[in-house]
């Protein structure tokens, strides 16, 4: 008997409907408090339906099963919808329906976003590549020892060594091409100069050698940033370069 | 009751009637009353003691079985002790023509032993029965008017001139019998 002993006896009685009064409503207000007591009420139902089964014999008229059958017939009935009891054995898988439709549809615009995002990512990514193909081609074409370049001048003009660079100073980038360049001792070389607009010392750029037919270039070099130039110049150096230019300038040009 | 539907019986359960009574199925409120108006019926009998009032319990049960099948909780017992309660109770009702103490949807069966075929039933009944002959006769003469007359505790006491707590225990205390001739 896992009950309250004290209300074990009113149990039987409220079971059976004849418990009344003060001694109802306080087993009443036990109940509301004490599983193990409505439990036992339960079971105490059980009793009494298993009691009942010992007045078996006598059987109902056939006539009643027709009078029941026309009854229902008679009566129109709506389609009922099943209603149980709230346990939370019930209740558990529905919260987890609900937690996973939540948490599915979080993932779901996640998976949205992310989804966006990826393509925005692929699109710019798709164009940057496109533009690093199209950068790689340019540096490529220039660098190209057997790219054909052809200084055009005057018809009547002997060709004269010219370089041609292109900086910008806000990212330090800096595009050099040379051409009918003569060619240098070995252990000598060529070297570009930037000439800063603030008057510092002349900053070397990056030295080159001309091919066979008087072509180089200086791509790309470390530069810093920012650095605004006046003026580039080009002196010959040894082949590792100088510090400092060594007179005299070979080609000079200013903005 | 034929052959064909003795097979048609067995071959249906409880859940599966219940099931189809929600659907709105006639058919299987004739499955359920070939099943267990015997039941019914007997119980009203007894306490009425007039086959025509009995009767009339038998209609009013398995109507309302049929207008509010939740009313009946599957999952909690077993329909032929709950059909049983509910039949005392509506007897017991109209015997003392009060309202009904417990709701049928408050009557909840917990255990049940398996009775959803005609030889489980005979031997639950012959189980009860033997129970019944067994107890103290003073202890069956409070049991049966507690739960065949709707006799109070304290009419109960007064009828027999037994102390009220000696009235209260036995009742309980025959109750539990019949519980302890069902445990497994």
């Amino acid at each position: 008997m896992s009950a309250h002993e004290q209300f074990a006896d009113d149990l039987a009685l409220y079971a059976l409907g004849s418990l009344e009064g003060s001694e109802r409503q306080a087993l009443q207000a036990h109940l509301a408090q004490c599983a193990a007591c409505r439990r036992e009420l339960q079971q105490l139902c059980s009793d009494m339906g298993l009691l009942g089964l010992a007045t078996m014999g006598p059987v109902p008229p056939v006539t009643a099963r027709a009078r029941m059958l026309s009854s229902l017939a008679n009566e129109p009935r709506v389609r009922t919808v099943r209603k149980r009891s709230p346990s939370w054995w019930l209740l558990a898988p529905m919260a987890a329906a609900i937690v996973l439709a939540a948490i599915s549809i979080v993932l779901w615009r996640q998976n949205n976003a992310l989804r966006q995002d990826l393509a925005q990512q692929l699109k710019q990514s798709g164009e940057n590549r496109a533009e690093v193909e199209r950068a790689r081609e340019v540096l490529a074409l220039l660098s190209a020892p057997d790219a054909i370049r052809v200084t055009l001048v005057a018809t009547n003009a002997k060709p004269q060594p010219q370089g041609k660079a292109i900086y910008r100073p806000q990212t330090g980038s800096l595009v050099f091409l040379a051409s009918n360049f003569a060619p240098l001792p070995p252990e000598k070389a060529y070297e570009l100069w930037l000439l800063p607009t603030s008057g510092a010392a002349p900053i070397p750029v990056g030295v080159f050698k001309p091919d066979s037919r008087g072509s180089a270039s200086v791509l790309m070099p470390s530069l810093p940033k920012d650095l605004q130039a006046k003026a580039f110049a080009i002196t010959i150096e040894p082949e590792t370069g100088s510090s400092t230019p060594t007179m005299p300038i070979i080609l000079a040009g200013g903005r | 009751m034929g052959l064909a539907s003795t097979q048609q019986e067995l071959s249906v359960s409880d859940a599966e009637i219940i099931a189809r009574i929600y659907s709105g199925d006639e058919g299987a409120m004739a499955l359920l009353y070939d099943r267990y108006s015997n039941i019914v019926y007997a119980v009203a009998l007894r306490v009425l003691s007039d086959g025509s009032a009995a009767e009339d319990i038998l209609q009013d049960v398995f109507m309302q079985l049929w207008r509010n099948p939740q009313a009946f909780n599957a999952s909690r017992g077993s329909l032929a002790t709950w059909l049983a309660v509910i039949a005392r109770n509506r007897a017991i009702d109209q015997l003392r023509k009060k309202r009904p103490e417990v709701e049928a949807a408050e009557t909840v069966i917990l255990v049940d032993p398996e009775l959803e075929s005609a030889a489980d039933r005979s031997r639950a009944i012959e189980k009860v029965r033997a129970v019944l002959a067994g107890m103290p006769g003073e202890q069956r003469a409070a049991l049966e008017m507690a739960f065949f007359e709707g006799l109070t505790h304290v009419e109960i006491a007064r009828k027999t001139g037994q102390p009220l707590g000696t009235v209260k225990t036995r009742i309980r205390s025959g109750l539990l019998a019949v519980r302890k001739a069902f445990a497994v």
